[in-house]
């Protein structure tokens, strides 16, 4: 008991001046400097978004227009498809994203062997160290209609081959499901963490009481984990507007467009391959706001339901 | 843990062992099956889709993959950009996770807002375009290599793993000997901190190996194209360049898909490769290192 008062004593000096921490300070010049001409600055150009802007004129000097970008973007007939395309992927990315690496860090820790759990687990992390690019480039591999592995295991059960990639019903799957393969087993991560740090004794005690391993699992290990479920579970629908739009962008076809054809990916088209800064810098407003509201929102809600939320 | 187990539970255990191995193979399969496809000869890989080894072993797609000056031109490239662009992430995340790590930083709990703030809102694509766009860097290595360089994630668990590994003592020690701040986190805290510093080396050079958006948007001069935008006119958008067309003069068309398919299995080897190498000796801090830091932060 001294000795951690002690301790507290030097942990909060007295408080020291400025001139005395001028190295840290120094330290923070850089990443600060960086910080504000790339992450802030930017915020400031979103004013562009109000304004039309032309490089001739500059942010400033630009003419303002009020909400008149996001008046064109909400009345486009293509405003509906869009943004229900945008959620359609991104629930069902949510849907099966958030539960499945919690179930599999759970099948994880319930392995006995510590070679064959680290074995697995090492294999499961792979996938994510692949570029999307490549990611993509096997789907083509794979669900090719010609020389796929799938389709060649669908003509042996007597399918006719289906052409994954080249269709807009489809496309979400593929999508989502290709996505699982790739990250989740680096999911499990941040889980198999958290269970490190349950205290054996619990287990032990709630065996001689005669507990089978479903029920530990259910009353001891979710539990433990709960916190880190909620805070992940909140950080994933803060970006429910953002989808993966990378990989869209490098899956996008002609015969998938009716389904692929997301928020970011049309921001893209027109903003930087038809230069209409101002409108696509409005789109962009847009699709921030909605993903920092439904964070607001679900952190609110799971400030009232669970103990544990972002802020 | 040695208990006598319940029947119920030995048939949970290994429903779980096979299930787990399932779930493996069906991770690893796809990848192994790359690997085979590069070593196989195209035809018998149209004739047996399922590869469990490589069928009529043959180097023809690396080779192809090695005569292309294109991805010569990309490797170089990438591996520039990820070699520079990697130590600037790091240096700066460091320099900027020790001070936020000490408790007596005063401006601590600001700057602290300040970074976590763009993890929620950011200015988005267009704006940030016309920043770099204002600084001059477009179409410049510059661009891939400046822009990005704190990941405000990769900054907390690294500020939190300094928070719980350097003994406080040492640091109070140090200070008794005279030392500045900046020698205390060269001499005292970087020596201790190897394992975050290899996660974060990790982290970051896996990112710019691996990213393609900003070098399509910000790069027009084919010259300065990392790997991975030369890996999207290969694997995505089907175009071969030189290396394939010269062996296509005289073959008929199935002949030329199936040696575009082989070169397709090759690149995507050849370019995982320096992925691949830095994995194993990484991979042991995984759990130790960031994690923790990840929870807490």
């Amino acid at each position: 008991m001294e000795s951690s008062l002690h301790k507290k004593q030097h942990l909060k000096p007295k408080r020291k001046s400025i001139m005395k921490q001028k190295w840290l300070y120094f330290m923070m010049l850089l990443p600060l400097t960086s910080l504000i001409i790339w992450n802030y600055i930017p915020m400031y150009g979103i004013i562009i978004s109000f304004k039309d802007y032309s490089p001739a004129f500059g942010i400033m000097d630009s003419p303002w227009v009020g909400f008149a970008h996001f008046e064109r973007f909400f009345n486009a007939f293509y405003f509906w498809d869009v943004i229900i395309n945008t959620l359609r992927i991104s629930l069902y990315s949510l849907l099966v994203g958030i539960p499945l690496p919690i179930i599999l860090a759970l099948m994880f820790n319930e392995l006995r062997s510590k070679k064959y759990k680290s074995l697995t687990q090492t294999i499961s992390y792979i996938p994510n160290f692949i570029s999307i690019v490549i990611v993509v480039g096997m789907v083509t591999f794979f669900t090719s209609p010609v020389d796929g592995v799938i389709n060649t295991v669908i003509e042996y059960f007597g399918g006719t081959p289906i052409d994954f990639i080249g269709s807009a019903k489809l496309f979400p799957h593929v999508f989502v499901w290709s996505g699982i393969w790739q990250t989740v087993g680096w999911g499990t991560l941040i889980y198999t963490a958290a269970m490190s740090g349950i205290p054996q004794d619990q287990y032990e005690a709630a065996y001689l009481e005669g507990a089978t391993r479903m029920q530990c699992i259910r009353h001891i290990t979710i539990p433990a984990i709960m916190p880190t479920i909620v805070i992940c579970a909140i950080l994933a629908t803060g970006s429910v507007m953002s989808v993966g739009f990378e990989k869209v962008l490098l899956m996008q076809n002609d015969a998938n467009l009716a389904t692929s054809e997301v928020l970011s990916t049309y921001m893209y088209k027109s903003g930087i391959l038809n230069a209409e800064y101002s409108f696509s810098a409005a789109v962009g407003l847009f699709n921030n706001l909605i993903n920092f509201i439904v964070l607001y929102l679900v952190n609110k809600f799971a400030q009232k339901f669970s103990e544990t939320s972002l802020w | 843990m040695q208990f006598h187990l319940s029947r119920e539970d030995k048939i949970f255990n290994w429903i779980n062992i096979v299930v787990v191995g399932i779930i493996t193979l069906l991770i690893l399969y796809p990848l192994l099956f790359v690997v085979f496809a590069s070593l196989s000869d195209p035809r018998q890989i149209f004739d047996n889709a399922l590869l469990l080894w490589p069928r009529g072993f043959t180097l023809e797609g690396y080779k192809r993959v090695f005569d292309n000056p294109d991805i010569w031109m990309g490797f170089k490239n990438a591996v520039i950009y990820t070699v520079l662009g990697t130590a600037v992430n790091v240096i700066m995340t460091t320099l900027a996770a020790y001070p936020l790590s000490r408790r007596d930083f005063r401006g601590r709990n600001v700057i602290t807002i300040l970074f976590t703030f763009t993890m929620f809102f950011s200015g988005g694509l267009i704006p940030t375009y016309l920043v770099n766009q204002h600084l001059g860097i477009i179409n410049t290595m510059w661009v891939m290599i400046l822009p990005g360089a704190v990941s405000v994630y990769n900054m907390i668990i690294m500020r939190t793993y300094f928070q719980q590994n350097i003994p406080l003592e040492l640091e109070e020690s140090a200070f008794i000997d005279g030392a500045t701040d900046m020698q205390l986190l060269l001499k005292v805290v970087l020596p201790l901190s190897t394992p975050i510093i290899a996660v974060m080396m990790m982290f970051y050079g896996v990112g710019r190996w691996n990213g393609y958006f900003d070098a399509m948007i910000y790069l027009s001069d084919r010259e300065l194209f990392p790997l991975q935008l030369i890996l999207r006119e290969i694997l995505v958008q089907n175009q071969m360049g030189d290396a394939a067309n010269q062996a296509m003069m005289n073959s008929n068309q199935s002949e030329v898909n199936m040696i575009k398919q082989s070169i397709k299995y090759a690149v995507v080897v050849v370019s995982s490769i320096p992925v691949l190498i830095f994995y194993p000796i990484v991979s042991k801090y995984f759990e130790k290192g960031i994690m923790i830091g990840a929870i807490k932060g």
